[in-house]
């Protein structure tokens, strides 16, 4: 058999599989919205609403983990302690942990019976709860996208070499200057890469916010209402279909950017 | 070796982040095994919770195990041919094509599982049946399988083993069967972990391509979240991370080996 042919047969039921169960689909999605549902997005105030507060969490979210990461991933990078695989193996346990799961973890957290209230009043002060706000929210997304996120700049930043470092110290840039000049640098295709992963998860994520079950308007939410409630099948599929080309739109630029490193 | 500030300073955030993540993950597990909720651990351990949310939730655990395998079969005969494919060529429609199969993790679940309902919700019995639920899960699960087979084949130098077999007088299968899959067996297992839980958690598709016939353990979850009391909610999702847990951990440890073996090389 001669090799293009095999090559095709082999490959066709992934892509017939694909095409049926994913191109159509979209394919319904986009038409299904008809001019109605994409112009009630643009006039009912509450729908922009909402796109501004999902971009908003989207935003906030991919900020603090880039932080959050750079700092954990950098320094588990470059020291070697007793313990340090077993940091990092905690540190990425919630890798797969579904949305969903999340949302219930930060009721554990930030809930009326959570940590954080139960040691705010053992401290004398007030119950603090914040589960099922915005921030409860943020909170959830951040605890999600850590370990992706760690993992990847990990990556990034035990393939820099350590001598670009002692060079700058010798020369007696002070670190945080190393950190500015020569680390952060290094590993910036990395970081694109990280935060647009969290940015477009983050603006399609819904299970953690469905467990927080509040009434926290982000778009995945107004989608799922408009679909089950309100029966408003135009609108719920034009705003999933603006929202999906949106998510793959910046994954896209990013690996475009970060020269093929996001996912 | 002395320590300066920065590392001890580098070590304790890094253990705030690490309570973080864990704190929530133990308080949940606690609170599915504690007697009672308001006094706390002094009232002992008890599995009544788990065996209480057994009674009413079992099936959707065992659907979810179901729902998995059959996802690792599918995605397993779909996505090595693929990424054999993708890996043998170089040209421009290969590229096309693997950037549409990954196409699908780009796009959020819920996106998926709307269009999949307008296209296919009034075909026959599907929408009822847990094959639609499978369908959504291959779907998002196949990009996965074919990334981690594609990374251990491009590693390889594929066409020379080829060569070689083929000079020995190996056919096509031969080749594919004795000398290919054996050399990719740690990517297929990589793939094949990843597949698996992330259809056990699978939850923004399911939660739409779901019936009330069909109800899947992530699902289940949500309902539990929503409607039961912390100690019933708590020991749901401790099946659920007696499940998942182990399945993280064996990655992991794939992966370690994995890298170890690379920078062995």
């Amino acid at each position: 058999m001669p090799d293009r042919l095999r090559a095709a047969l082999l490959i066709a039921p992934a892509l017939v599989v694909f095409l049926a169960f994913f191109l159509v689909p979209l394919g319904y999605l986009a038409v299904a919205g008809g001019a109605g549902g994409y112009s009630a997005i643009l006039t009912e105030p509450r729908f922009l609403r909402s796109l501004v507060s999902t971009l908003l969490v989207a935003a906030a979210t991919t900020a603090i983990t880039l932080v959050i990461s750079t700092a954990v991933g950098l320094f588990l990078a470059r020291v070697r302690f007793h313990g340090r695989s077993t940091l990092l193996a905690l540190l990425t346990l919630p890798l797969a942990f579904p949305g969903v799961v999340v949302g219930y973890l930060v009721i554990m957290l930030a809930g009326r019976q959570g940590l954080v209230a139960e040691i705010s009043t053992a401290l004398g002060g007030e119950r603090i709860v914040f589960a099922y706000s915005l921030a409860g929210l943020l909170l959830g997304y951040v605890y999600f996208s850590i370990p992706r996120t760690l993992l990847t700049l990990m990556a990034a930043a035990e393939k820099l070499d350590p001598r670009l470092e002692e060079a700058a110290r010798s020369l007696g840039a002070s670190p945080l200057q190393i950190l500015r000049d020569v680390l952060l640098p290094g590993i910036a295709p990395a970081l694109v890469a990280a935060g647009a992963i969290c940015f477009a998860t983050a603006t399609g994520a819904f299970g953690t916010a469905f467990a927080l079950a509040s009434r926290i308007d982000v778009l995945p939410m107004v989608i799922y209402t408009e679909f089950t409630l309100q029966a408003n099948l135009a609108v719920a599929a034009a705003l999933s279909f603006l929202l999906g080309i949106a998510t793959w739109a910046v994954l896209a630029l990013a690996r475009g950017a970060s020269g093929g490193a996001a996912a | 070796m002395k320590r300066g500030i920065g590392f001890w300073s580098g070590l304790a955030f890094t253990l705030l982040i690490s309570a973080f993540l864990i704190l929530p993950v133990l308080a949940s597990v606690i609170a599915g095994v504690t007697a009672n909720q308001f006094i706390g651990l002094s009232s002992g351990l008890t599995l009544r919770w788990v065996l209480d949310v057994w009674a009413d939730y079992g099936g959707t655990v065992l659907l979810s195990l179901q729902i998995a395998l059959a996802t690792l079969m599918v995605t397993l005969l779909l996505g090595i041919p693929a990424a054999y494919v993708l890996a043998r060529h170089a040209g421009i429609t290969a590229r096309l094509v693997e950037e549409a199969l990954v196409m699908p993790v780009a796009v959020p679940g819920l996106a998926t599982a709307l269009g999949l309902i307008l296209a296919y919700g009034t075909l026959g019995d599907l929408r009822a049946s847990w094959f639609f639920i499978l369908i959504g899960h291959v779907i998002f699960c196949l990009p996965f399988m074919v990334r981690a087979v594609l990374a251990v084949l491009l590693a390889l130098d594929l066409r020379s083993l080829e060569e070689a077999a083929q000079a020995c007088g190996a056919t096509w299968g031969q080749r594919f069967l004795g000398v290919v899959l054996p050399n990719i067996r740690g990517g297929i297992l990589a793939g094949s972990l990843m597949v698996v839980t992330l259809s056990l958690g699978e939850f923004n598709m399911t939660l739409l391509l779901h019936t009330p016939f069909t109800r899947t353990l992530p699902v289940g979850l949500a309902d539990a979240y929503t409607a039961l009391r912390t100690e019933m909610a708590s020991a749901y999702t401790l099946i659920f991370f007696t499940l998942i847990v182990p399945l993280l951990s064996v990655m992991q440890w794939v992966a370690n080996r994995a890298d170890r073996e690379g920078s062995g090389r």
